[in-house]
């Protein structure tokens, strides 16, 4: 059964007969090629395929998109604005805060959210807020701090990597070799 | 994941008629959380699949003339954890709402999800057992009430029959000088299940410490969530001493009928209904314990 679906992905309007049996990661990448949103475990437990609707974090793996017409969907590809990098990228690339990069893009999505909601977020409200997003080579400590000196450059606060890195020495959240 | 008809009913009898029609061939979806996985890896193929996002009214939690609270079968956890009137009335159900899998999946799983599925871990079970809450059930043979502690039948089932549809929670008002708490115990906060939930609720007599009245329950130690009603007859009544609350964990710990699988033994659950059973109804006496 096929179903013609009117989706709004990054702010561009788009008409599809798809299955309807094909969750709405599957036509992110296969009909939209929107293939930033990365395949994971496919049960709603890795957060790799992460995306906003109406701003909120949801599992594109897990949802069908005749449930989500007519509302907003941001993918990792609208994160960006007019070929300018958000605060958030240029945060996880300055850090390295992607290593591997097959979390990233979910990471990304989880952290906006968070960052539109709270905009100063501790330590704590960071890995709660990412803690559906499973991360195998990090060790997520580059992630939090990544997170957290977007949050203070949005806020207008110039903060610099090594800023970020002391402060997160200072508050705990990494230790120096052998402190 | 196999075809399927899609359905999305915008009132309930519609959806209570297309139910009825295809019998067990229907799944009804709503956070999909559940359902999707089990139709990926081929658990399910239903014939039809019926959205019920499209019912209005479903999704709302309103305050009842007694005091009470009526929350819809497709209120999100993101929704129960953040809804003020729950905050105050019911913070131990806020709190875990809050707390379940992770911010992603709260933003789709919803209450009726979480207890239609019928899990032996799940995580609602427990803690709105423990407040007396009911089952509002709509289906062909029009609307029924059936508290919530024999809603569920076993892993997996319930007392849905073809047709039927779990619409609402119904929550009992708070009741003054009345504490709960529920803990979860899983290897990790987010994303996990329980290897065992205990609910606590004690009503105190004014000003002092006995206890007026009680409920245990456990969670992922039996086919369904369970009472363990020795337990609460043991407390009610009766100050609540060291002695009493460690009497208490003992009677629960009797009361549990577990398994062993993967997240753990049966020896091993049944010691930590006992462990957590004195947690969860010293947590009642302040120490942690949220306010009912």
């Amino acid at each position: 059964m096929k179903q013609l679906v009117s989706l709004q992905v990054n702010g561009e309007r788009h008409e599809l007969y798809v299955p309807v049996h094909k969750t709405l990661l599957e036509v992110l990448r296969e009909e939209l090629g929107l293939t930033g949103t990365k395949h994971g475990c496919e049960l709603g437990e890795c957060g790799a395929c992460t995306v906003l609707v109406d701003g909120e974090p949801i599992l594109s793996c897990l949802t069908l998109p005749v449930e989500v017409q007519g509302r907003d969907i941001t993918t990792v590809e609208g994160l960006a604005s007019q070929g300018v990098p958000h605060p958030l990228q240029v945060a996880f690339a300055e850090l390295n805060a992607a290593q591997c990069g097959y979390c990233t893009p979910g990471m990304l999505m989880s952290a906006k959210a968070l960052l539109d909601r709270t905009p100063d977020p501790s330590p704590d409200e960071v890995r709660e807020a990412l803690a559906g997003n499973l991360c195998r080579c990090t060790g997520y400590v580059k992630i939090v701090e990544a997170v957290r000196l977007a949050a203070r450059r949005q806020q207008g606060d110039l903060g610099t990597v090594v800023d970020e890195i002391e402060r997160a020495l200072n508050e705990g959240v990494v230790r120096e070799p052998g402190a | 994941m196999k075809g399927f008809e899609y359905y999305a009913p915008e009132t309930l009898d519609a959806a209570v008629e297309i139910l009825a029609r295809y019998g067990e061939g229907a799944y009804p979806v709503a956070g999909g959380t559940d359902l999707i996985p089990k139709m990926r890896y081929g658990h399910v193929a239903p014939q039809a699949v019926v959205n019920l996002k499209r019912i209005p009214g479903l999704n709302r939690i309103t305050s009842l003339e007694n005091g009470g609270l009526h929350v819809g079968a497709l209120v999100t956890l993101t929704q129960l954890s953040r809804e003020a009137l729950v905050r105050e009335r019911y913070p131990v159900v806020a709190h875990i709402a809050g707390k379940m899998a992770s911010a992603q999946v709260r933003n789709l799983a919803t209450v009726g999800g979480n207890l239609c599925n019928a899990a032996p871990s799940a995580d609602l079970a427990p803690p709105l057992i423990a407040l007396d809450a009911e089952a509002l059930i709509v289906g062909p043979e029009g609307e029924r009430r059936v508290p919530l502690e024999h809603f569920f039948t076993g892993p997996g089932a319930t007392v849905l029959g073809p047709g039927e549809l779990l619409t609402a929670v119904l929550l009992p008002p708070p009741q003054p000088h009345t504490r709960a708490m529920y803990i979860k115990h899983a290897h990790r906060e987010a994303l996990d299940i329980a290897i065992v939930g205990v609910a606590a609720l004690v009503r105190l007599a004014p000003g002092t410490a006995t206890c007026q009245g009680a409920r245990i329950v456990l969670g992922a130690v039996a086919p369904t969530p369970i009472r363990a009603r020795e337990a609460e007859a043991l407390l009610e009544g009766a100050p609540l001493t060291e002695e009493h609350i460690a009497e208490a964990g003992r009677l629960a710990a009797q009361a549990a009928r577990p398994i062993d699988d993967v997240r753990g033994s049966a020896w091993y659950r049944r010691k930590m209904v006992d462990v957590l059973t004195r947690r969860a109804i010293a947590g009642t006496r302040g120490e942690g314990g949220d306010l009912t």
